[in-house]
C-alpha cells in the first residue's frame, strides 16, 4: 500500500506542470512551475542530505549548503561559458561529474574531520568548517573570484530541450530527486544502512560487533555528500551562477531550517520543509512583509522548534494518533 | 629593509594579534561559560553583541552629541545589562524547561538569532555605525618596539585581563562559583543538596550575555558595527572555545590568543589564504585533541 502511495504521488509530481497549466494563466504556471516547485525540489535535496545523516546516523550536520556549494563552484570553475573563465574547456556532461565528484571527496573530508564528534559538537564543528570555507571562497579571487562569484551558468540542453525552460528544468530536478529518494529508501534497508542506524543507536555496541564505526560514518557524510553535490549542481544552473552568498550562514541555517520544519523522522520531510519555506518566501509580502521575511520564517521555524520538534512529519503523526482514538473510543 | 623595521613590523603584529585576541576572549568567554555549565551551545551569542553594539548605541548618540565626557561608560552600561537581560530572558522563558535537549535548545537559539537579527535591522537599518571612545583612553601610546599605537586597543587588553582575572576568582573564589563548578560536574547532586539550580543556570546566561555585551560595545568602539557581525562572533567564539577546550578560562583565553595571533600573522603573510591558517589549526586540533587544547576529556 504504501508503494501504491509513493508511485501515485510521483505520477501527480510528475503530471503537476499540466495540470497547473490548466488552472492558472500561463505565465504563472511557469512561475509555480520552476520558481516554486523547482526550487523547492532542489533545496529538498540538499536538505534531505541533511535528513538523511540525521534520520539514520542521528548527525545534524551544517556543512551541507557548502558542500553543495563546493559542487556548484566546481561545475562554475570547469565549465566552458562561465564568466569569468578560471579554468573552463568542460562541456556540461564533464563538469557536472566533477561536480558531484568534489561534493562527494568535500562530504567525506567533513566526515573524517567530525568523526570523533556527536550531537551539538558535530554540529558546531560542521557550521565552523562550512564557515572557513565560505571565508575563503569569498576572499579568494584566483579560484572563485571572490565575492562576486561565477555567473552564465546557464546548463544544458538536453535532446534539443533547453535546460532553462521551466518544464524540463522541473521534470530533470524531479527525476533527479526521485532517484536520490529511492537510493536513500533502498540504502538504509542494506546491511549499510542498518549498520549505521545501529551507530545512531549505540556506537560502542556496534563497534564490538566487529563494524569499524569511523569508516561506517565517513561514508555516511559521503553519500550525504554526494546527495548535496546533486542538489548543488541544480542550485547553481537554477541560479545561472554561483557566488559566496549562496554557502553563507544565511543559506546553511536556512537548509537547517527547510529539514527542521518538515521534520528530520524521514527523508521526505526535507521536501515538505522546503516547499513551506519556498512558498513563505515567495509570497512574504502578501503575507507580512516582504523585507520581514527572516522574521516570519524565524517565527514559524520556532514554533516548529518549540511545538513540535519533529516538524510537520510529526504533526501528521500526532494528529493521526489523536484521530485513531477518537474513532477507537466511539 | 632593515632588520630594525623587521623587528617592529613582527612586533605590531603580534600586538594586532594580541588585541584582537583579547576582543575575542571577552566574547567567547561567555559562550565558554554557558555551554560549561548549561551544556547549551547559545547559536544566539552573535546575536547578543548586536543587541548590546545597538542598545549601546541608542544611548550614546544623544549623549556624545551633547559633549558629555561620560556618553561612552553610559553606552557601555546601556549595553552591557541590554545584552544581559536577553540573555536571562531567553534562558527563563525559552532554554530551562527543555534543559537536557541539547540539539533542540541549539535550534530554539538559531531561531532567537533569526528573528532578532531581523528584528534589529527593521529597527536600527543597514549603516554601520561606531563608538568613539572617551578622550581618556583615546589617542595613541608609545610602546617599546612598536612606536604609537592606538590606546583603546591597550585599553581592550586590560579589559580582557581583567575579565579573565574576574572569572577565575568568581569561578574559584566565591561561592557562586562553588555552585557553577559543582553544577558542570553534577547538576542533580547540586539541586539535591538545596541550591536553586535553575536560578543559578538564570545567572550564568546573564553573567555570558552581559561578557559577550561588554565585547560588543568594546568591538564596536575598535571597528564598525553592522549587520553581519552576529554571524563573525558566533563562528569566532565557535572557533575559539574548539580550539581551546570547551567550558574552561584558561582553554579560552588560549584558544583566543591563537585565533588572534593566526589571524593577524596569516594576514601579513598570505593575504588571501589567512582564513585557511585558522581553520587549519582549528582542524588539527580537532584531530589531535577532539577535547580541545585545554579541554578536559
Amino acid at each position: 500500500m504504501r508503494r501504491g502511495l509513493a508511485i501515485a504521488a510521483a505520477l501527480l509530481l510528475l503530471a503537476l506542470p499540466w495540470l497547473l497549466h490548466a488552472v492558472l494563466p500561463a505565465n504563472q504556471a511557469g512561475f509555480w512551475t520552476g520558481n516554486i516547485l523547482g526550487r523547492a525540489l532542489v533545496f529538498g535535496i540538499i536538505a534531505m542530505s541533511l535528513t538523511f545523516l540525521a534520520t539514520y546516523g542521528g548527525f545534524v550536520s551544517l556543512a551541507q549548503m557548502m558542500i553543495a556549494g563546493v559542487a556548484g563552484y566546481a561545475l562554475a570553475i570547469f565549465v566552458e561559458g562561465a564568466v569569468p573563465r578560471i579554468v573552463g574547456g568542460a562541456g556540461y556532461a564533464l563538469a557536472i561529474p566533477l561536480g558531484v565528484l568534489a561534493a562527494t571527496l568535500m562530504g567525506l573530508l567533513v566526515g573524517a574531520i567530525a568523526v570523533r564528534t556527536r550531537d551539538i559538537y558535530l554540529l558546531m564543528i560542521t557550521l565552523a568548517v562550512s564557515m572557513g570555507v565560505f571565508r575563503f571562497v569569498e576572499t579568494n579571487i584566483t579560484w572563485f573570484n571572490g565575492y562576486e562569484g561565477i555567473r552564465n551558468v546557464v546548463g544544458p540542453s538536453l535532446l534539443g530541450l533547453d535546460f532553462r525552460n521551466p518544464w524540463v528544468f522541473y521534470h530533470v530536478t524531479l527525476g533527479t530527486a526521485v532517484l536520490l529518494f529511492a537510493g536513500v529508501m533502498y540504502l538504509v534497508r542494506s546491511p549499510f544502512g542498518l549498520v549505521l542506524q545501529g551507530i545512531r543507536d549505540n556506537p560502542r555496541r556496534v563497534s564490538a560487533l566487529g563494524y569499524n564505526v569511523a569508516l561506517h560514518r565517513i561514508a555516511a557524510f559521503g553519500v550525504a555528500g554526494f546527495i548535496a553535490g546533486c542538489g548543488g549542481v541544480l542550485a547553481t544552473i537554477y541560479n545561472i551562477g554561483i557566488s559566496p552568498g549562496t554557502i553563507g550562514l544565511g543559506a546553511t541555517v536556512n537548509v537547517l531550517i527547510m529539514a527542521v520544519i518538515g521534520g528530520l523522522g524521514h527523508p521526505v520531510g526535507a521536501f515538505l520543509g522546503s516547499l513551506i519555506f519556498t512558498v513563505f518566501d515567495t509570497f512574504a509580502a502578501t503575507i507580512y512583509d516582504r523585507d520581514r521575511f527572516n522574521t516570519l520564517i524565524g517565527l514559524v521555524f520556532l514554533v516548529i522548534v518549540l511545538a513540535s520538534p519533529d516538524g510537520v512529519l510529526g504533526v501528521g503523526a500526532r494528529l493521526r494518533r489523536l484521530l485513531g482514538r477518537r474513532a477507537a473510543d466511539k | 629593509m632593515g632588520a630594525n623595521d623587521r623587528m617592529e613590523l613582527a612586533a605590531t603584529i603580534v600586538l594586532n594579534g594580541l588585541t584582537l585576541a583579547a576582543l575575542y576572549f571577552i566574547v567567547a568567554s561567555g559562550f565558554s561559560l554557558i555551554f560549561g555549565l548549561m551544556r547549551v551551545v547559545n547559536m544566539a551569542h552573535g546575536t547578543l553583541y548586536l543587541v548590546a553594539g545597538y542598545v549601546g548605541y541608542a544611548v550614546f548618540e544623544p549623549l556624545y552629541d551633547q559633549d558629555l565626557w561620560w556618553a561612552w561608560y553610559a553606552g557601555l552600561a546601556a549595553g552591557v545589562l541590554a545584552a544581559a537581560v536577553f540573555g536571562a530572558l531567553l534562558q527563563q522563558v525559552l532554554l530551562g524547561w527543555m534543559q537536557g535537549q541539547e540539539l533542540r535548545q541549539a535550534l530554539v537559539t538559531i531561531g532567537i538569532s533569526i528573528i532578532a537579527a531581523d528584528q534589529i535591522l527593521a529597527i536600527y537599518g543597514g549603516n554601520p555605525r561606531q563608538f568613539f571612545a572617551p578622550d581618556a583612553i583615546f589617542g595613541s601610546t608609545q610602546v617599546p618596539l612598536v612606536g604609537g599605537y592606538p590606546t583603546f586597543r591597550l585599553v581592550q587588553i586590560g579589559v580582557a585581563v581583567a575579565v579573565g582575572v574576574g572569572l577565575w576568582l568568581l569561578l574559584n573564589r566565591t561561592r557562586l562559583g562553588m555552585m557553577i563548578r559543582a553544577g558542570v560536574d553534577d547538576r542533580e547532586m547540586l539541586g539535591a543538596c538545596g541550591v536553586n539550580v535553575p536560578l543559578v543556570g538564570v545567572a550564568v546566561f546573564a553573567l555570558g550575555a552581559a561578557l559577550c555585551g561588554l565585547g560588543g560595545v568594546i568591538g564596536s568602539t575598535a571597528q564598525p558595527l553592522a549587520m553581519g557581525q552576529d554571524g563573525r562572533f558566533l563562528l569566532i567564539s565557535l572557533v575559539v572555545v574548539i580550539v581551546g577546550g570547551m567550558g574552561s578560562v584558561t582553554g579560552t583565553a588560549v584558544g583566543a590568543i591563537l585565533v588572534g595571533l593566526a589571524e593577524q600573522l596569516g594576514q601579513a603573510m598570505f593575504p588571501t589564504y589567512s582564513v585557511v591558517l585558522t581553520f587549519v589549526m582549528m582542524v588539527a586540533v580537532l584531530a589531535l585533541r577532539p577535547q580541545g587544547i585545554l579541554g578536559r576529556a
